[in-house]
């Protein structure tokens, strides 16, 4: 067929102009590598941050003491303690979806055991904590119930807080001092890594709430309360729940602000990707712009060509070359350019993430779509940039044509 | 027979600025078969616009063109293209041959744009047929940048046969050219002529002109003389003379 020979001839004019081939389609190739490893590295904090929330746990909501604004001054999450064990006994007894609860405490304090001290974060939690963060242990028990009525000096240690203080030792049996008050570490979880807002997960140290309460921090109020709902279906009604019964329990007026803020996981999530994917369509529009760079490379190379080859056109169309089979041959020229740039590039962009990967120990991911949208977008470019020299090409006359000099 | 060529009251007038320039006025004229004819004329006299009208490239602004029997004068741009590829081999001063395109390929590039698909056997077996009626088969793989002038031009005048075009034409063919090749060019005409290839140039040589059967002189948009060359050369003779002259040598023995 006619288009076959047009696009053979293409490929050929391509292969005499080697240099100037690859230096044209390097600017493609430079932006398609560029759009292509923005988005790896924005996709990839993306699945981290996805991951990291999961790791909170399953369907979990969180209640924060506070938010109250008291002569003009706010006093953020926990500030004002207004959460109180029994409010936390009364969600599990009252709400129905409520699966799991655990009243939480938390502070950092100075800890030492031997010669060694640390300044991890002190977790006053309820023994149900670590299912529902489903975080298991490597060594030891959780602390029971039992411990938490008692308000026994139990508690089960971090990875990295039991790396400061014990070394490679077991730290299970050992004695840590929170505050001056000794405590026996009945347990060793395991790594968490990272939480969303990229603090040490592991640097803690968790004991029961009660303790935490009467013998470290000398409080009476939570810092917060951990629920588990026991369907993600239910999460909505069980946030709603709890709004409804602490607003009673606290005596709040309607028309008035609550005393305490109730998130659920989604909110938690929705907020650390929304910033992620700002970041990766910032990435991805700065890309762009130089895949469009590279594209203006290729309208002004191929205008170039026209001009250069005006004699040849001149000569096709004397032959009988129809004005579009010298459009279809100059449009070929320009999106074989941009499509081989395309494949490059990927390759390239896909390189570039890998290598980013392994020496900055950043996580990539390219999603396949992105590779098919990156290939599409510079085969666009070549028709779109291609399109206007292709055409001035085709509206030659051929008397001046073969006239030009 | 049919005149491969017919114009009846071909007018042509550019547009440019504020003056109409009339290059062709009522020309009418016909070209038989197997014809050798030569547009002659001074420049401006408007012999290559008529050119450009025998050979499709561009329309006339009035009257009527019919080639090979039919009605070209008002063809689109793309069903002119067509009997360019079909009716017609253009031969030009230029040559304009594809650079860096062997002569075989060049000859071929008529053949890429027909209307029906040819496989690249077909087309190279053609292409080679036609390199063998200018002697250059063995030439095929050369570039033109590897050929001298006559050699282009006789790749130029294959690739102008290839698709058997009921009409050869030839735009100054010798203009690029020393005398002895000219003769040599004028030379591979009349063999085509001979064998029945209708075919036209346009020359401002008169020396050149005498090579052909029928001279068409041009002045000012009309046709003023139309005239059998009576004193008629012819290039095998005209080679010996030219040899001779150049080696007083030869002659001597």
């Amino acid at each position: 067929m006619r288009i076959l020979v047009t696009i053979k001839t293409a490929l050929r004019a391509l292969r005499r102009n080697k240099m100037r081939s690859v230096l044209t389609a390097l600017g493609i190739i430079i932006g398609v590598g560029a759009v292509i490893t923005m988005v790896g590295i924005g996709n990839g904090a993306k699945a981290q941050i996805e991951a990291q929330i999961a790791s909170l746990g399953q369907n979990v909501i969180l209640i924060f003491s506070g938010s109250v604004t008291r002569t003009g001054v706010h006093s953020g999450h926990g500030g004002a303690g207004t959460l109180t064990v029994e409010d936390a006994e009364a969600m599990r007894r009252e709400i129905p979806g409520v699966m799991a609860v655990s009243p939480e405490l938390r502070s950092a304090a100075q800890v030492a055991a031997g010669n060694q001290n640390w300044l991890p974060q002190i977790l006053g939690e309820g023994p149900d904590y670590f299912d529902i963060r489903q975080w298991p242990l490597v060594e030891g028990s959780p602390f029971t119930p039992l411990d938490v009525r008692g308000a026994t000096k139990v508690a089960v240690i971090g990875k990295t807080t039991a790396q400061q203080l014990y070394g490679d030792e077991s730290p299970i049996g050992q004695i840590v001092r929170i505050k001056n008050v000794p405590f026996t570490i009945v347990g060793l979880l395991s790594s968490k890594g990272l939480s969303v807002m990229g603090s040490d997960q592991d640097d803690v140290l968790v004991v029961p709430y009660t303790s935490a309460m009467k013998r470290v921090l000398g409080t009476t109020t939570l810092r917060s309360i951990m629920v588990q709902a026991a369907d993600a279906k239910l999460l909505p009604v069980v946030q709603q729940q709890i709004t409804e019964l602490l607003r009673q329990r606290h005596r709040i007026q309607p028309g008035r602000d609550d005393d305490f803020t109730v998130r659920g996981q989604q909110d938690i999530a929705e907020m650390a990707t929304a910033q992620s994917k700002t970041m990766t369509i910032l990435l991805g529009a700065i890309a762009s712009v130089s895949l469009i760079v590279g594209g203006i490379g290729i309208m002004n190379i191929m205008l170039v060509s026209v001009t250069e080859r005006t004699r040849e056109i001149g000569i096709r169309m004397a032959v009988g070359a129809h004005a579009n089979d010298i459009l279809l041959q100059f449009l070929t020229e320009a999106i074989t350019l941009s499509s081989i740039g395309g494949v490059i590039g990927i390759a390239m962009g896909v390189g570039a993430s890998k290598i980013i990967s392994l020496s900055l120990d950043w996580p990539t991911l390219i999603p396949v779509v992105w590779v098919v949208v990156a290939f599409l977008f510079s085969a666009a470019v070549g028709i779109f940039f291609g399109f206007y020299p292709a055409r001035k090409a085709s509206k030659l006359d051929p008397i001046d044509a073969l006239r030009y000099e | 027979m049919n005149a491969v060529i017919k114009l009846d009251d071909i007018r042509k007038t550019y547009h440019t600025g504020e003056v109409d320039v009339q290059a062709v006025r009522k020309v009418s004229l016909e070209i038989h078969p197997g014809e050798f004819v030569a547009i002659m004329g001074a420049s401006g006299s408007g012999k290559s616009t008529l050119m450009n009208i025998l050979g499709c490239l561009d329309r006339p602004t009035g009257g009527r063109y019919s080639l090979d029997g039919i009605d070209v004068s008002q063809l689109s741009t793309d069903e002119l293209a067509d009997i360019r590829n079909q009716k017609i081999g253009f031969v030009f001063q230029g040559f304009n041959l594809l650079s860096r395109t062997s002569a075989l390929e060049n000859v071929e590039l008529p053949m890429l744009y027909a209307r029906q698909h040819m496989h690249s056997y077909e087309l190279r077996e053609k292409a080679l047929h036609a390199l063998g009626v200018v002697s250059l088969t063995d030439r095929a793989d050369h570039h033109p940048s590897q050929l001298s002038g006559g050699q282009q031009q006789r790749v130029a005048i294959a690739r102008a046969l290839v698709n058997q075009p009921a009409l050869v034409l030839a735009d100054e063919p010798t203009g690029n050219l020393d005398s002895r090749t000219s003769v040599e060019i004028m030379g591979v005409f009349q063999q085509l002529n001979d064998r029945g290839i209708t075919i036209v140039m346009v020359t401002h040589e008169p020396d050149i002109a005498r090579f052909t059967k029928r001279s068409v002189v041009m002045s000012d948009g009309h046709v003023v003389s139309d005239t059998p060359v009576t004193d008629r050369l012819f290039a095998g003779p005209e080679l010996e003379r030219l040899h001779s002259l150049l080696d007083p040598a030869l002659q001597t023995q």
